[in-house]
């Protein structure tokens, strides 16, 4: 048998990595990507307590998270798009709109 | 108990609604609001007012306002035949002139303004008649006077009305300050400030006395002395009289209703409130009576000579809050509070009808308006407000058979029966009661009959005030001829005096002790000085038109005197305002210069450096904010780690 | 190590160089081709789960759809010429540190998790006689109905806002 915590290490490195992705790279479809990542990394621990704990309540949340990271995933590619088309740059060193 | 709850909150009400939505939805329509609530306010305090007959009193706490350690103070209720008698009084009176600035205020830019701040007063008016303690009565007095202050500077862009406000405004800050020490001293002697507990602790404290400067003062007495000092200023007596007359620039019914009627009589109500305090100190009660007598006779000497019509009543207004305070003093509790419930009749009744003349010299293109010199021979376009005016005259004069006769006799009567002060004062009274009688008739003369003294094509215009106007006119007349029936002196009427009697477990009803022979002496005195004046005024202004300019060229400096109203507001003006006007330009050369400046440039001063370092943090990108972000979060499991 | 031990050991060691792979390729296209085989294998590991209907989602919605619309969008922008710059940004050993130093502290707290005996309704018997798809649809088609229906609006805002963001401004 596999205990819980092995998945749940799983999880916590595979989150960190992405936490890696997102902070490190330059790309903005790679740091989406990351995103992505640390949501799968998460969703494995939810199934993964979900089977432990003999809960459906893990799985309905998973259900709810790629629900959500469906549409994150589709405004945040538009956004990426519509920036694109002002400024053709998706290196996120070079937007500073933000700086006032 | 939703009853008494609903008396000052209708009113309220219809001032939230009016404030809040006035301006863009309800605009002219505003009375459809204010009139139903006063009226409303109106049948529940007659409601209360048969309850207290049916003596079902009521003392009750509605919700626990502050409390902070000891201090426990609560928003209520107590209806007790004073405050009931009150009640009537505001309501009334306020419906009735609700109704009348309807026609009044009609088509003024302000009007739903107008209703909102006569609806705050209202409800101002009544929590301070209707508190169960001496907080809650502050919180009515204060507010009472910042919706005098809203209304006398109600046309504000006329600068002598705003600043008749502020001068209102601030000349009852001297007056109010004294309250307000005088409510902190009852707490901190009492340890409460309910009336019924204060009034039941206040003979324990007798003689009681307190060090201020090294001089051991009676603490009753500086109670007493500190509470009438809020008198003074609301009830305009002297010194603190300035502000009345000017308070004349408002609106006519709001000098009706704010500054003849009710608010300027909450001092004479809180005096008679606290009657238990004040019976036990004699320096306060003399202070009272003398302060009240000079008053009367003192006003009614400035109003002879006034020409502006409201003025002249104001004046008028003054001088019969004088007797108030004046029967008050004596210990008449219950003369003093009827003479206020006839008064506020008659005394509304000549402002509304000075006020329909103003309203149709005004409509006539008259400018001058307020200037009786410039009127005259009203009275056959005006025939209705003509008679009011009339009956509303011998009722304030004192003739017998109407209201004021009453009312003023009583006080007379019992003035004279308090030992030789008391009949001091009674001289005083009877002395400015002739002089009453003397302006009030001239006063009639000058505007209603002769012949008119302005132009004729104003003369053709001239008409009738609508009905809205001249109804309440009318009832206020009925009031003002039959107020009186409730207080007929036992000498003419066995338990005649109904009104005394019903007062009397609040406010005691003192035993005479002079005979029947000397009380019809005083009757017969106070009929023959009416008469008298009438007499004189008839004489001057009818009969002998050129006598009035002779006696001011051989009269000239008293004249001159009586007319600047004795100097006392160019008194005030170079004792006080002036000097502090120049303190004031002095402390703003040098403290506003250097310290206020230094500190209002210095601020942002600092702000901007520090912020121009700190700017540098934000660079604008975003993943320098993640990193921040992350950071935090790793700092936050970090704890968790480490504390486990 | 038993056989299951085994399985997962496989997985965690694919998975973790996937994940690292992802976020380490140059080109976005060879991410996103990582990212599919690491999406892949969440789904094998859905499966040992007991989660059939999660897993087929996972292949369906993440591989089919989000990825696809990561491919559109390389594709959409043409981004040769990103490849010959940089890859990581003058910040990357923070990152690195922080991603390190958030690994470390996270294992060294779950780790150590155990499960409580008292456990739920849903036994892997319970789901295998009705099936993983019904027992998901009942649960959320009548406890989380509410938050089921409030998704549907997500997506729907969604669909707008990348309508609205994406479509050419009319002048």
């Amino acid at each position: 048998m596999v205990p819980l915590s092995w998945y749940i290490v799983l999880s916590a490195v595979m989150f960190s990595i992405g936490v890696f992705g997102f902070l490190a790279r330059r790309n903005l479809l790679i740091i989406f990507i990351s995103i992505e990542l640390m949501l799968n990394s998460v969703n494995i621990s939810l199934v993964a307590f979900s089977h432990y704990l003999q809960s459906m309540r893990g799985q309905i949340l998973v259900f709810f998270v790629i629900t959500v990271a469906a549409a994150e995933a589709a405004i945040g590619l538009a956004i990426l798009i519509a920036y694109y088309k002002n400024n053709p740059t998706i290196k996120v060193d070079e937007i500073n709109l933000l700086k006032g | 108990m939703l009853k008494y709850t609903l008396i000052p909150l209708l009113p309220f009400i219809s001032f939230l609604i009016n404030i809040l939505f006035g301006r863009n939805y309800i605009k002219d329509k505003a009375h459809w609001i204010a009139v139903p609530a006063v009226a409303g306010s109106f049948i529940l305090a007659v409601s209360a007012f048969f309850d207290v007959l049916g003596g079902h009193d009521v003392n009750v706490n509605i919700y626990s306002w502050i409390v902070s350690g000891d201090f426990n103070v609560s928003v209520g209720f107590l209806i007790d035949q004073l405050s009931a008698i009150m009640l009537i009084v505001v309501t009334s009176i306020s419906t009735l002139i609700f109704i009348y600035s309807i026609g009044y205020m009609h088509g003024d830019p302000g009007y739903y303004r107008f209703f909102a701040y006569l609806s705050l007063f209202v409800f101002s008016m009544l929590m301070l008649v209707m508190g169960n303690n001496f907080l809650v009565m502050y919180f009515g007095w204060e507010a009472v006077g910042l919706c005098s202050y809203f209304l006398i500077g109600f046309w504000f862009h006329k600068k002598s009305a705003s600043d008749a406000g502020k001068k209102a405004f601030i000349v009852n800050r001297f007056g109010d300050f004294g309250f307000g020490l005088g409510v902190i001293l009852i707490y901190l002697t009492f340890g409460s400030l309910e009336f019924m507990q204060v009034f039941d602790k206040a003979g324990s404290i007798a003689g009681q006395t307190i060090n201020i400067l090294g001089n051991d003062v009676n603490l009753i007495t500086l109670i007493c002395l500190l509470l009438f000092c809020g008198a003074v200023g609301k009830s305009a007596q002297l010194p603190l009289h300035v502000w009345l007359p000017d308070a004349m620039e408002g609106p006519t019914p709001v000098s009706a209703l704010i500054h003849a009627a009710t608010m300027v009589t909450a001092g004479v109500f809180m005096v008679a409130r606290c009657n238990p305090l004040f019976s036990m100190s004699p320096v306060a009660m003399n202070t009272v009576a003398i302060t009240g007598g000079l008053t009367a006779i003192f006003a009614a000497t400035i109003a002879l000579v006034q020409n502006d019509i409201k003025r002249v009543i104001a004046y008028s207004t003054v001088s019969q809050l004088g007797y108030m305070f004046l029967a008050l003093g004596v210990g008449a509790y219950s003369a003093g509070i009827f003479h206020l419930y006839t008064h506020a009749y008659f005394k509304a009744l000549l402002f509304l009808g000075s006020g329909s003349v103003i309203h149709a010299l005004h409509h006539a293109g008259h400018h001058d308006e307020q200037n009786m010199q410039k009127m005259g021979g009203l009275k056959k376009y005006m025939p209705i407000t003509y008679k009011v005016f009339i009956l509303a005259t011998l009722s304030i004069t004192g003739i017998p058979f109407f209201s004021g006769f009453f009312s003023k006799d009583e006080i007379l009567w019992r003035a004279y029966q308090g030992g030789d002060l008391g009949k001091f004062l009674w001289l005083l009274a009877a002395l400015a009661a002739l002089l009453t009688a003397f302006y009030s008739w001239r006063l009639i003369f000058l505007t209603f009959h002769g012949t008119f003294r302005g132009s004729h094509e104003h003369e053709h215009h001239i008409h009738e005030s609508p009905p809205v106007i001249t109804v309440p006119l009318m009832f206020l007349a009925f009031g003002a001829v039959f107020a009186g029936y409730v207080g007929i002196p036992p000498i003419f009427l066995e338990h005649g005096d109904r009104i005394g009697e019903f007062l009397a477990p609040v406010l005691g009803h003192p035993a005479g002790h002079g005979t029947h022979a000397e009380e019809i002496f005083v009757i017969l005195v106070s009929i023959a000085v009416a008469v008298l004046g009438w007499m004189v005024a008839y004489n001057m202004y009818i009969k002998n038109t050129g006598l009035p300019q002779k006696l001011q060229d051989r009269f000239a400096p008293v004249h001159k005197l009586l007319f600047n109203k004795y100097y006392i507001d160019e008194l005030y003006s170079k004792t006080l305002v002036q000097p502090m006007l120049k303190a004031s330009d002095k402390i703003i050369l040098g403290f506003d210069t250097y310290i206020i400046e230094g500190i209002v440039n210095g601020v942002p001063n600092l702000i901007g450096a520090f912020g121009r370092k700190f700017r540098e943090v934000q660079t604008g990108m975003l993943s320098n904010y993640a990193l921040v972000m992350a950071i935090g979060a790793v700092c936050i499991v970090g704890i968790w780690v480490f504390l486990k | 190590m038993t056989l299951p031990q085994l399985f997962f050991a496989y997985f965690a060691t694919a998975m973790t160089t996937l994940s690292l792979l992802v976020v380490t390729r140059k080109n976005p296209v060879h991410s996103v081709m990582w990212m599919l085989v690491l999406f892949i294998h969440i789904a094998g590991l859905y499966l040992f789960l007991n989660a059939e209907f999660l897993a087929a989602i996972q292949i369906i919605v993440y591989a089919g759809a989000i990825l696809v619309l990561f491919l559109f969008v390389i594709m959409m922008l043409n981004l040769r010429k990103e490849e010959t710059v940089k890859k990581y940004q003058a910040q990357w050993p923070l990152g690195a540190g922080i991603g390190i130093i958030l690994a470390v502290f996270l294992v060294s707290i779950l780790g150590k998790i155990t499960v409580l005996p008292a456990l739920g309704k849903y036994s892997i018997e319970a789901i295998k006689s009705e099936g993983s798809m019904m027992t998901i649809g009942k649960v959320l088609y009548t406890e989380y109905l509410l938050p089921f229906e409030v998704a549907s609006i997500v997506l729907l805002v969604a669909i707008i806002g990348a309508v609205v963001l994406a479509k050419k401004r009319i002048e």
